[in-house]
């Protein structure tokens, strides 16, 4: 298990190393200089000299990369050109909103998703089965933005259960504050949820075809039996792995959705980095999205290990 | 053979689309540059089938434009994804184990573990917003995908005895991977390229909702439906329509690379039942 921890380890660190280089790659290809281009066509040059200057973007490429990189390992994200404060400081407050926002979609997806593609498997063939699966069929076709303008004007406008948009922040208390990214994560978690639970319905159906589920039927289990003791792990492996996969999903998701609600999360801040050329925040917080999504990844795959002791001592 | 019923539904929906996409070429009932300020937030009715929007401009027109701009840029994505992901994978396939293959598929995990959509963020953040960055964006991501179906399903051909016969007559991998795997693996990728298809239109309405799709004047159904965001209350149907449009054109190719699958593949309609 450590050595399959420590291998796993080593390809978090490179697929790290890899993705700074990409991001860092694709600001520096913007034709010209990055602070001219921040400042707009009429900057003056000795403003573009200055800020060149306060970027650290005075020294040669590899330099700045380190600059760069070795700053993110340490919390230092550099400072923001538009609010003048650490970037650090702008991403925390902010990830507050999109991290809570991500896991309580993830959670809504995962509880709905599970039973319904059990429900579906048990069931296969049969007309809930078939509902089933075209109302999935369905889930994934919506683009989330538009089920969340619905929900809006359904569960907001018409009857008004739920805010429309913004954020009353934390410390207005856990409920207000859940009650605000519930019509966020609903939208969030549906098309994922359709997937999750088709995903769930085929990993399950392969499994009770397995010999080993013959086998415990002939010794007189139920089907019930059989799959609780010796399927539903196996059938958990692609499972685990679609989980993983849509968490990136979410957190990426999060910022569209973020914009449908009013709500300044990290996303709305990419935007406003974005119209206001601020490339620092930009750089940053991608770089911080694409770490969670690695991150995530890894651990997907040390969850693999507990569920699953062959891939432990697999390479 | 019969043909599977989710291909022809799907067909069928997909096909509605791309036939309104083509005719807005040469024609749409109104003028989609036409504002007509007086005429705004008409109902149904009058000339205007649909209605008009909140510049006036006829409904049916600006979704016609907004089809082809959709499917134009996943069309365009898909194709990036094929030009530069098959030739990958068969690459990789033909050069299975060597240092080749090792780093064709360890940059494919690599650009998989990127969140596509904050990618295709910071592209037409730099690159600004515009048609061609979103297709690039959007293409990009498809590359890995093409190369991972491509390589797995060349493996699987690799040890037939037809491919021996065909080394044995002299030819070289790289024609080998051309005339006779490339034709062997067709089809799994059609089914791939309409999966990537409809994605790259929700993908495309997402870049356009928040801006960094086709730029106006050019219509897009993501665009419209940024629009539609303020009259929502006094006019859920700007809102509802582009987004019905956008729901019916990805269930119709989702349906119809279903149904390819079991169509092309009848091994796989027992596993899926």
């Amino acid at each position: 298990m450590l050595r399959y921890a420590a291998t796993r380890l080593i390809s978090l660190t490179l697929s790290l190393v890899a993705a700074s280089l990409v991001i860092f790659a694709v600001v520096e290809v913007i034709p010209g200089d990055p602070a001219a281009y921040m400042l707009g066509l009429n900057a003056a040059p000795e403003a573009v000299a200055a800020l060149r200057e306060d970027l650290g973007l005075s020294g040669g490429l590899v330099e700045r990369y380190l600059t760069w990189a070795g700053g993110m390992l340490t919390g230092d994200f550099g400072t923001s050109y538009t609010y003048r404060v650490p970037v650090a400081d702008l991403v925390a407050a902010r990830l507050w909103i999109s991290l809570p926002l991500a896991l309580y979609a993830l959670a809504l997806s995962t509880l709905l998703a599970l039973p319904v593609g059990m429900l579906a498997a048990a069931r296969r063939g049969r007309v809930t089965d078939y509902g089933i699966m075209g109302f999935t069929q369905l889930g994934i076709a919506v683009p989330n933005f538009w089920f969340a303008m619905l929900l809006v004007v359904l569960l907001a406008i018409t009857y008004p259960i739920f805010p429309a948009g913004g954020f009353p922040g934390w410390d207005a208390g856990i409920l207000p504050a859940l009650r605000a990214l519930t019509l966020p994560a609903v939208a969030l978690a549906l098309p994922q949820a359709s997937i999750l639970a088709r995903v769930m319905r085929s990993a399950l159906i392969e499994t009770l075809s397995q010999d080993y589920i013959r086998t415990a039927r002939a010794k007189g289990l139920t089907e019930g039996q059989a799959i609780r003791n010796h399927g539903m792990r196996n059938a958990l492996i692609p499972v685990l792995t679609i989980i993983g996969l849509q968490f990136s999903f979410l957190l990426a998701g999060a910022i569209i959705i973020e914009k449908v609600f009013f709500l300044p999360g990290l996303g709305l801040l990419i935007f406003q980095g974005i119209t206001q050329r601020d490339l620092v925040v930009v750089e940053s917080v991608v770089m911080l999205l694409v770490f969670a999504v690695i991150l995530v990844t890894f651990l997907v795959d040390l969850a693999y290990a507990l569920v699953d002791p062959r891939l432990r001592h697999a390479r | 053979m019969r043909l599977p019923v989710q291909l022809l539904l799907g067909a069928l929906l997909f096909g509605l689309f791309l036939a309104a996409a083509l005719l807005s070429l040469v024609w749409t009932p109104h003028a989609v540059t036409q504002l007509d300020i007086a005429a705004k937030l008409a109902l149904p009715g009058h000339g205007h089938p649909l209605g008009t929007d909140h510049l006036g401009r006829d409904m049916v027109s600006m979704l016609m434009a907004g089809a082809r701009t959709s499917i134009a840029v996943a069309l365009l994505a898909v194709g990036i994804g094929i030009a530069l992901g098959v030739p990958l994978g068969l690459t990789a396939a033909a050069r299975r184990g060597s240092l080749l293959d090792e780093i064709i598929m360890r940059g494919n995990d690599l650009i998989f573990a990127f969140p596509s959509l904050v990618i295709a963020i910071l592209i037409t953040a730099v690159f600004g917003p515009s048609a061609v960055n979103a297709i690039l964006a959007i293409g990009i991501f498809n590359v890995p995908v093409f190369a991972r179906v491509a390589r797995g399903a060349a493996l699987t051909i690799w040890p037939r005895e037809f491919i021996l016969a065909a080394r044995v007559a002299g030819k070289g991998r790289a024609r080998i991977s051309a005339e006779h795997i490339l034709p062997n693996i067709a089809s799994l990728l059609v089914v791939q390229g309409t999966i990537q298809f409809s994605m790259g239109i929700l993908a495309e309405a997402g870049l356009s909702y928040v801006g960094l799709g086709a730029q106006p004047p050019t219509p897009s159904w993501g665009r419209m439906l940024a629009d539609a965001q303020t009259f929502i209350y006094a006019n859920p149907r700007l809102a509802v329509l582009p987004g019905l449009a956008i729901v019916l054109t990805v269930l119709g190719l989702n349906l119809m690379g279903d149904g390819l699958r079991d169509f092309l593949d009848p091994r796989l309609r027992r596993a899926v039942r």
